[in-house]
């Protein structure tokens, strides 16, 4: 669709020439590994196709257009796009990663430290329910600035325990928004 | 003058005490967040909603406009000290703010911004006092079809006219669309990709998406990539114009406007595009040509004012047309969606109050702004020094004190995580944000809205352009698909010849 160049290519095999050795093959792998997108991108539009196909409507069926038709829409672009990316990846296209005021995309990646986030993350969404939101919160806050870099371990649990605090009272309090208290809050 | 009389008792609503207080607290909020590096307006507004969870909806609305306001004039603060424009909008304000600064008249360029979007923001907003109720009456007879169409534009132009790949915009969009079907089909309550789950009948709520698209998906962005050495900085004083900068200033800050309200009342990527072509402009004019590149007062003031003047352009589309050309419009659109309201031709004949007084409210914010801009400057600039590791921390607090909020579910926590980590590869792969936030906001409705026109029309493909307006935004639909197409083509039949005579060399010799 964007491409520029007419030659027509299969989205079947790849268009460029595979090196034989095995290191070759993974760092052939690793510049198209925008392909797992399209992978991506197959399967969930299967995934939605497969959903409107199992779905029973002679019952609710209301008007000419039932609940089946968006999906089956919709589930057709996806397997179109997939393919249509892939040609365009296959040709050299690339999407371009999102720059940004913090962002440095000359570095390679720091994968443990999205790993380590997404863990505490996760950790908090455990918690919340037992040790209520000041306690998950602060956590979460402490575990993910720590996860970031900063080892100021004087500072950091103390503005993360007065940002919980802060934070469950404006809500609680004075928004009306009701936030877990926990056994804390319970003492308190 | 009926919107002159609609518009003062707008300020009757605005000017009561709570109301001005959350026009404060939007504004302040909003600057604050603009200023902060790696906080756009969308992310911004996104982590609020639940702020405004417990609030009615003219005050959630008069801060939201706040927030907006105020980061678009933050920005420009990052961006002249900095040199590192968070947001597209910015990016034209560090090309000659930043040389200023240098030059030790930083002062001076946030003084032209900031009065910039004072005057763009002031201009913005009589626009839309003047034309949004004219857009309303004109649109006030639609029905289904014109309402499907407006979203099928609204697809359209989000995918096709920002961003450097179709492809990649359309992929983006169908994965906005999916999400909003999980849940239950509103017309016949049939499950759609809900696989047996009871909490994913309710549908996957939209404020979890925007936090996960925009805060969680920036956050673990940034993360995988921080900067180690962060820029310092430039220290700068209170913000002063001089009679000689003046005189090269207030022509910009009235042709700025011009610009940028008209591209940001349509879908063409909000405040980029103007303030670039407000850039050019001035840059032509300019008796100071030389200076341009190293600090031209001109090109700070022109793309400033129309930076806020698209702002205000952008809200006449979403008012009038429930249209949402930028990410944070988006936003402000699902915020109508949480109180139930559709914003839309009848909104100025359902909700007067809130809609005149969040007009009001705009003129009361730029006041504030301008006054809490030029005076504290200095104060704002210090917030750039805050450890990156807070900041980012924070954002994931934040976002998940959102998230929790909307249900109080644990499992939301988790979808938002899901969704944060769908936004990382995204940004990962130049897959845009925006298209996403858009399908799930309006993908629900546009159903709604074709079924219903389908049913009308008794299945007759027919009932989707019988009425005019349809007509009208159809065509305008083929332009923007059609319109790469029509430039290669004129491009071939240029090229062609040429080729042609190329490939008769080739053979012949």
């Amino acid at each position: 669709m964007t491409s520029e160049s007419t030659e027509p290519a299969g989205p079947t095999g790849p268009a460029e020439p595979v090196p034989a050795s095995g290191g070759g093959a993974r760092a052939w792998l690793r510049e198209h590994s925008e392909l797992g997108v399209c992978v991506l991108l197959f399967a969930l539009g299967v995934l939605v196709l497969t959903d409107a196909l199992t779905m029973s409507v002679d019952i609710a069926q209301r008007g000419p257009v039932g609940p089946r038709t968006v999906p089956f829409v919709i589930g057709g672009m996806f397997l179109l796009i997939a393919v249509l990316l892939a040609v365009d990846v296959l040709r050299g296209g690339r999407g371009e990663a999102e720059g940004g005021e913090d962002v440095d995309l000359d570095e390679p990646a720091d994968w443990r430290t999205v790993l380590l986030l997404t863990g505490v993350f996760l950790g908090a969404a455990v918690l919340i329910g037992p040790l209520g939101f000041p306690i998950a919160g602060a956590l979460l806050f402490w575990g993910a600035a720590y996860a970031l870099g900063s080892r100021r371990h004087d500072r950091d649990p103390l503005i993360a325990a007065g940002l919980s605090l802060f934070t469950y009272f404006v809500f609680d309090n004075l928004l009306g928004v009701p936030l877990p208290g926990g056994p804390l809050m319970g003492v308190l | 003058m009926d919107s002159l009389n609609s518009l003062i008792d707008g300020f009757g609503t605005a000017l009561t005490p709570m109301n001005l207080l959350w026009a404060a607290i939007g504004v302040l909020l909003g600057t604050a967040i603009g200023v902060l590096p790696g906080i756009g307006p969308a992310m911004a507004v996104a982590l609020l909603l639940p702020v405004t969870y417990g609030l009615d909806p003219t005050g959630a609305f008069i801060m939201f406009a706040g927030i907006y306001y105020g980061a678009m004039f933050g920005g420009s603060t990052t961006s002249i000290l900095l040199n590192t424009p968070g947001e597209s909008a910015a990016v034209v304000a560090a090309i000659e703010g930043n040389p200023m600064a240098k030059s030790g008249r930083g002062a001076q360029a946030l003084a032209a911004a900031a009065i910039g979007h004072f005057a763009g923001g002031m201009i913005g907003t009589i626009l839309l006092v003047v034309l949004a109720p004219t857009v309303a009456s004109l649109a006030i007879g639609i029905g289904a079809p014109d309402y499907f169409a407006i979203m099928v534009l609204a697809f359209i132009a989000v995918t096709s006219v920002l961003g450097a790949s179709r492809i990649r915009g359309i992929a983006s969009l169908l994965i906005g669309l999916t999400i909003g079907l999980v849940g239950l089909d509103q017309m016949t309550g049939q499950q759609r990709l809900t696989f047996g789950s009871l909490q994913l009948a309710d549908g996957v709520d939209v404020v979890i998406v925007a936090v996960g698209l925009f805060a969680i998906g920036e956050a673990l962005w940034v993360a995988a990539h921080l900067r180690r050495s962060t820029g310092k900085p430039i220290p700068v004083g209170r913000p002063w114009l001089g009679r000689t900068d003046l005189k090269r200033t207030w022509k910009p800050w009235l042709r700025g406007p011009a610009i940028g309200f008209p591209f940001g009342a349509i879908p063409a990527g909000g405040a980029e595009i103007p303030t670039f072509l407000s850039y050019v402009t001035e840059k032509r004019l300019s008796k100071h040509r030389d200076q341009f590149g190293k600090g031209a007062i001109e090109g700070v003031a022109g793309p400033e004012a129309a930076a806020s003047a698209s702002a205000a352009g952008t809200l006449v589309s979403m008012l009038t047309l429930g249209l949402p050309t930028t990410a944070v419009a988006a936003v402000m659109l699902a915020a109508f969606q949480q109180y139930g309201i559709q914003p839309g031709p009848l909104l100025f004949e359902r909700e007067p109050e809130l809609v005149w007084g969040l007009i009001a409210s705009l003129f009361v914010g730029m006041v504030l702004l301008l006054a809490l801009n030029l005076p504290l400057a200095p104060v704002w600039a210090k917030l750039l020094r805050i450890p990156r590791p807070y900041l980012y921390a924070g954002i994931l607090f934040f976002a998940a004190v959102g998230a929790y909020a909307v249900g109080g579910e644990s499992l939301d926590l988790v979808i938002l995580l899901v969704i944060g980590l769908i936004g990382f590869g995204m940004r990962r792969y130049g897959l845009p944000v925006l298209p996403a936030v858009i399908g799930v906001i309006l993908g629900p409705a546009a159903e709604q809205q074709l079924r219903r026109a389908l049913q009308i029309s008794d299945g007759s493909v027919t009932g989707l352009v019988n009425t005019p307006f349809s007509v009208t935004v159809y065509v305008i639909v083929v332009l923007i698909v059609a319109w790469p197409l029509i430039g290669r083509l004129i491009g071939r039949v240029r090229g062609g010849r040429n080729a042609a005579e190329e490939s008769r060399t080739v053979s012949g010799g």
